[in-house]
């Protein structure tokens, strides 16, 4: 038994796709625009990078990020509790609070950090974490790090939820339920009216974690809490900035008071070096043409209703909802890796996702919608999909 | 306390939708090494042993499992535990 035994599944099973014919990661040799990139010399609309606003290439967002390097250099080159905070990650987490309306808000290096962070301070031995099954790594891995017990409910079922909660007696008032506002694989919202009744009929707190959804979902874009009405019943929200603000980092906003201890409290915070100053600006940037641009937001449904349905009319499975992530659903892994083998040589790049990542042991090919696609680009996906139909036998076609 | 050997049984029954037809369903054996289990269906059999006995199955307990008997011994525990 060695150090090494531990990769022989996953080298294993890297083989298995070196032989279909994937040879490494995909390398973008050059990238054209938020929604175009050059990738083994073929020029490819981009449609599985999570840009969801198209705010990459944002001009002002882009002068933000360099006067600010030029004037506060490349790094911090240390964490906040050590080196102190830089004024602009000050002035974000101000913003961001304001945006959500508020007390607290926190800025985190990455989105991924953010949940370690989150759930790992705010419970530990003899709490519970109850989380959606269909949960992102990050939170699985923040729960890991809580030492809390960890027990999952069925995907988007408050039912379930509420059966888990009512097994924890008089536990369930130390209980942490973390839920996304969009899940990030198949693209469905969570149903949050429902899961906040019952987390206040148990009382319980309530975590959710809105990646996929800032930008994206409410009126104001300020995700799924906003869409449905419950703003004021979500305890915390999580976020990234790796998404619709075109940037990377994390933050979580609460009205929360223990949010003026969790940077005493969360490790990966405390230990982890603070974002450049590049980031920090561009990312205010980004937040302040979220808010001043609705059309972005409008776009962005269009083209995802446009995507949607003519993948839907073409005959291929997705994911349950109308949402900027479109999943289609293909079985085995032989035919996924075809599939999006065809699609990259019609110069179209989308998510290969295999199991254990996706959440039913299918394979999908996951694409992203963006505010900066264009009709045309919408239909060259389109186009690139239905050349690639019989790679899929008749019976796997919804 | 829970009887062992009622879980057992019962465990097994609702294991063997899991395994491929052929091999052997001991009170040993491995879920990865013998049973051929992935994450995937370690998931599905924890969600069918909830609702059978209408408990919650922590996730910490699993690095604690490898074999059938792991499972029982940690659902036994669980079972007395809620009585």
């Amino acid at each position: 038994m060695s150090l090494f035994d531990k990769f022989q599944q996953i080298a294993a099973a890297r083989q298995a796709l070196i032989e279909k014919g994937l040879r490494s990661n995909v390398v973008m040799e050059k990238v054209v625009s938020p929604t175009e990139a050059v990738i083994n010399g073929r020029h490819v609309i981009l449609a599985g990078t999570n840009n969801y606003l198209g705010l990459t290439f944002d001009p002002d967002c882009i002068d933000a990020a360099s006067t600010a390097v030029r004037k506060q250099g490349t790094g911090t080159t240390g964490s906040r509790m050590a080196n102190g905070s830089y004024s602009d990650h000050v002035q974000l987490e101000k913003e961001l609070a304001e945006f959500f309306k508020c007390q607290y808000g926190m800025v985190f290096s990455t989105g991924y950090i953010a949940n370690l962070a989150m759930l790992s301070a705010l419970t530990g031995t003899g709490d519970v974490l109850l989380i959606d099954a269909d949960s992102h790594a990050s939170i699985y891995d923040g729960c890991r790090l809580s030492g809390a017990e960890i027990i999952r409910f069925r995907h988007n079922d408050p039912n379930n939820l509420a059966k888990r909660l009512q097994r924890l007696g008089e536990r369930a008032s130390n209980t942490l339920i973390v839920v996304e506002g969009i899940y990030s694989m198949l693209g469905d919202r969570a149903p949050l009216a429902e899961i906040a009744a019952v987390k206040e009929q148990y009382g319980a707190c309530l975590l959710v974690d809105e990646a996929h959804s800032l930008g994206v979902l409410g009126t104001n874009g300020r995700g799924l809490a906003e869409e449905a009405g419950v703003e004021n019943r979500v305890d915390f929200v999580v976020g990234t900035f790796s998404k619709s603000l075109g940037a990377i980092g994390g933050f979580c906003v609460s009205n929360n008071p223990a949010m003026e201890i969790i940077p005493l409290a969360a490790r990966p915070y405390i230990f982890t070096a603070s974002s450049s100053p590049s980031i920090i600006a561009s990312t205010r940037k980004a937040l302040k043409v979220l808010k001043a641009s609705p059309e972005l937001r409008n776009k962005l449904w269009e083209n995802a209703q446009n995507l949607y349905q003519k993948l839907q009319g073409l005959g291929f499975q997705l994911g349950p909802e109308i949402s900027p992530v479109i999943a289609v659903r293909v079985p085995g892994i032989d035919q996924a890796v075809a599939l999006w083998k065809g699609l990259l040589e019609n110069s179209v790049y989308v998510n290969l996702v295999t199991p254990p990542a996706t959440p039913d042991g299918g394979c999908l090919l996951r694409c992203s919608v963006s505010a900066a696609h264009t009709p045309e680009q919408i239909d060259k996906i389109c186009n690139a999909f239905e050349s690639q139909r019989e790679a899929l036998p008749a019976a796997q076609m919804a | 306390m829970t009887d062992y050997e009622t879980l057992l049984k019962r465990v097994n029954e609702l294991l063997a939708p899991f395994v491929e037809e052929g091999t052997p369903l001991r009170e040993d054996s491995d879920f990865v090494a013998d049973l051929n289990f992935d994450s995937l269906k370690v998931m599905k059999l924890v969600e069918q042993v909830e609702d059978e006995y209408d408990i919650s199955i922590p996730l910490n307990i699993l690095p604690d499992v490898q074999t059938v008997k792991d499972f029982v011994i940690q659902l036994q525990k669980l079972k007395d535990g809620q009585e």
